[in-house]
């Protein structure tokens, strides 16, 4: 039997290292996924639409109201 | 009811705080007791006057008026930090000045460097990126914040957490961790108060209007959650007594060495990087009136950045017990970490390709712009100093003083004066600034203050690394530490000056922005309805 010091060293040595990388890789992918450049049109523009008040103003709960679909 | 719980919780808190400060084992933590009551106190007046009125604050809207306040105790905290910092940077050129006979050592160098280094990371820094996380947050999901009243806890708690610490190293309770001086109190209040940050962010996210999470909010949350767990994990100790301010470290030798600067090399990823980095991601778009440059890059620049900073703490330890595996890889990370660094910086200037003029015209964008380029200038530095060779030179010098200013006030300054500049008239309704010529002398102040700062840092830190090393034909050292010191002098001047000119610049700021909200002229009214849709 290992002591924990050199199972958690040699863990974290392989199938953690691979697993990090691999997520790390994934988002650059999600990132230029199919489609993403729309989307991203989009998502860009935040910053500009909410600059005096809360979307929706009133008490339209969030789940119904999701930007695009508030003006019809 | 709730104000009843909240006078009767206040009362415990006076009466409990007020045994403690009878009680107490020293100084310092008999005046954090007596500052904790006062503070409860001040509260306890605050909810008992306010009993009697009928609740009319209405719950929709921006929550802005903590916003406001942040925004002044930003500047507030900015000048205070700076002063001290001028201060002591003279004191090193002249140390007379510490008039230590007549203050029995309380204004030396080592007893206010903390109170410095604090003043402007914890409580400038801190400040602004509490005050612009919660407007961007509420701009970016188009929600007001989570949880009524719990944000202005969260900023009050954090001013009353600068407050302890501050008197702490004043006082002399600090636990000698770099960056993280508070003693146990003031970390177990931080830690109460962070996680109220970390409901109120998360509890905004969650009731967004906007399907999409903005990167600025990754940022700014990545900061959240990584600063709580360094917090927790740097500051383990335990009290000697519950009445007395020294703690005992849980770590010890190397590993409490490797936690401290895996922790100190993380504030800057987490703090000063990622948190401002937030700041960039909303502040240069909405000032260059622009979307950001490519939201691809900037969610490779969040992941990379956040996969790779948690690394390169080692590099702080070259040459030291730590393992030489632990220090390659930290250095190695360190390096690496330089390509996300400059895939923001180019995100960020490259925003404003198409309207560059905007330089010319628009001294807050220039601010920005600037701040940027110092972001990528210190950011390459950074991992060159952490190879090993070169950080044989340059570690314990000025060099290093020099590198962290070139960040700090370049970058991290820069764009929290570019975000004061935006959000006052914003914020008070104000059609334009007072004065962009002021704006102008901010500008040119600050960043020939840190040239100054920053080009005599290299020359005296290499010249420190040079003279260190030097030793004569039989092997033998050939300077004292004490002919690095007579020779820095005029180096030492320099970086004053410079710290003076940057100082003056901010202040030049706070005018500004003061006659801003009084005198600058109001915003017209809201345009009229839209016509019918």
């Amino acid at each position: 039997m290992e002591d924990t010091y050199s199972f958690l060293r040699t863990l974290a040595d392989s199938w953690v290292m691979l697993g990090i990388f691999a997520f790390f890789i994934g988002t650059v992918i999600w990132a230029f996924r199919p489609g993403s450049t729309e989307a991203y049109a989009d998502t860009v523009n935040i910053p500009f639409r909410h600059e005096d008040k809360p979307a929706g103003e009133g008490d339209i709960p969030a789940a119904t109201l999701k930007e695009g679909r508030s003006n019809g | 009811m709730w104000d009843y719980i909240k006078l009767l919780v206040l009362a415990v808190i006076m009466v409990a705080a007020g045994y403690v400060a009878n009680n107490a084992r020293d100084l310092a933590y008999m005046v954090s007791a007596i500052e904790v009551a006062l503070v409860a106190l001040v509260v306890f007046i605050f909810v008992i006057r306010g009993m009697g009125e009928a609740k009319t604050e209405p719950e929709t809207g921006y929550m802005d008026d903590i916003i406001r306040v942040g925004v002044i105790l930003t500047m507030f905290w900015g000048i205070v930090g700076f002063s001290v910092g001028v201060w002591i940077a003279f004191e090193l050129a002249y140390p007379a000045i510490n008039y230590s006979d007549a203050l029995q050592g309380y204004l030396n160098f080592g007893r206010i460097r903390p109170l410095h280094t604090s003043a402007v990371i914890f409580a400038f820094g801190g400040t602004a990126l509490i005050t612009t996380s919660f407007y961007v947050l509420q701009r970016t999901t188009g929600a007001r914040l989570f949880g009524g009243g719990l944000a202005k806890f969260v900023f009050w708690g954090y001013q009353v957490f600068i407050l302890l610490a501050a008197t702490g190293y004043v006082l002399g309770a600090t636990q000698s961790k770099e960056y993280a001086e508070p003693e146990w109190y003031a970390d177990l209040w931080l830690t109460i108060v962070w996680v109220a940050y970390l409901i109120v962010f998360m509890g905004t996210l969650m009731k967004r209007k906007e399907p999409h999470i903005y990167v600025a909010n990754w940022f700014y949350l990545s900061f959240i959650v990584t600063i709580a767990m360094l917090h927790i994990i740097n500051n383990l100790a335990v009290p000697v007594s519950v009445f007395g301010s020294k703690s005992v470290q849980l770590f010890a030798g190397v590993q409490d060495a490797m936690t401290q600067w895996w922790y100190g090399h993380n504030a800057v990823g987490f703090f000063l990087t990622a948190g401002f980095l937030g700041m960039m991601y909303y502040f240069v778009p909405k000032q260059a009136e622009r979307p950001v440059f490519s939201y691809k890059l900037s969610i490779i620049h969040f992941w990379a950045l956040i996969f790779l900073y948690i690394w390169a703490g080692p590099h702080h330890l070259h040459y030291t017990a730590l393992p030489d595996w632990a220090s390659t890889l930290g250095m190695v990370m360190s390096v690496v970490l330089w390509m996300p660094s400059w895939g923001g910086m180019i995100n960020g200037l490259m925003t404003l390709s198409g309207a560059w003029d905007k330089l010319r015209t628009d001294p807050v964008i220039r601010m920005m712009v600037v701040s940027v380029g110092f972001y990528g200038m210190s950011t390459f530095e950074g991992p060159m100093m952490s190879i090993r060779a070169v950080n044989s030179l340059s570690h314990y010098t000025d060099w290093t003083i020099g590198h962290v200013h070139s960040g700090a006030l370049g970058w991290n300054g820069m764009i929290t004066f570019g975000a004061l500049y935006f959000l006052v008239p914003r914020l008070w309704g104000k059609k334009e600034l007072y004065s962009l010529k002021l704006v102008s002398w901010h500008f040119w102040l600050a960043t020939i203050g840190i040239v100054l700062y920053a080009a005599s840092m290299w020359v005296t830190g290499i010249m420190e690394g040079l003279m260190w090393r030097e030793v004569d034909d039989q092997g033998f050292l050939v300077n004292s530490f004490a002919d690095t010191v007579a020779a820095k002098h005029p180096m030492l001047v320099v970086r004053g000056i410079g710290g003076l000119l940057y100082l003056t610049g901010a202040s030049i700021m706070a005018y500004n922005l003061w006659k801003t909200v009084t005198r600058a002229p109001a915003k017209a009214d809201a345009p009229a309805a839209v016509a019918a849709e």
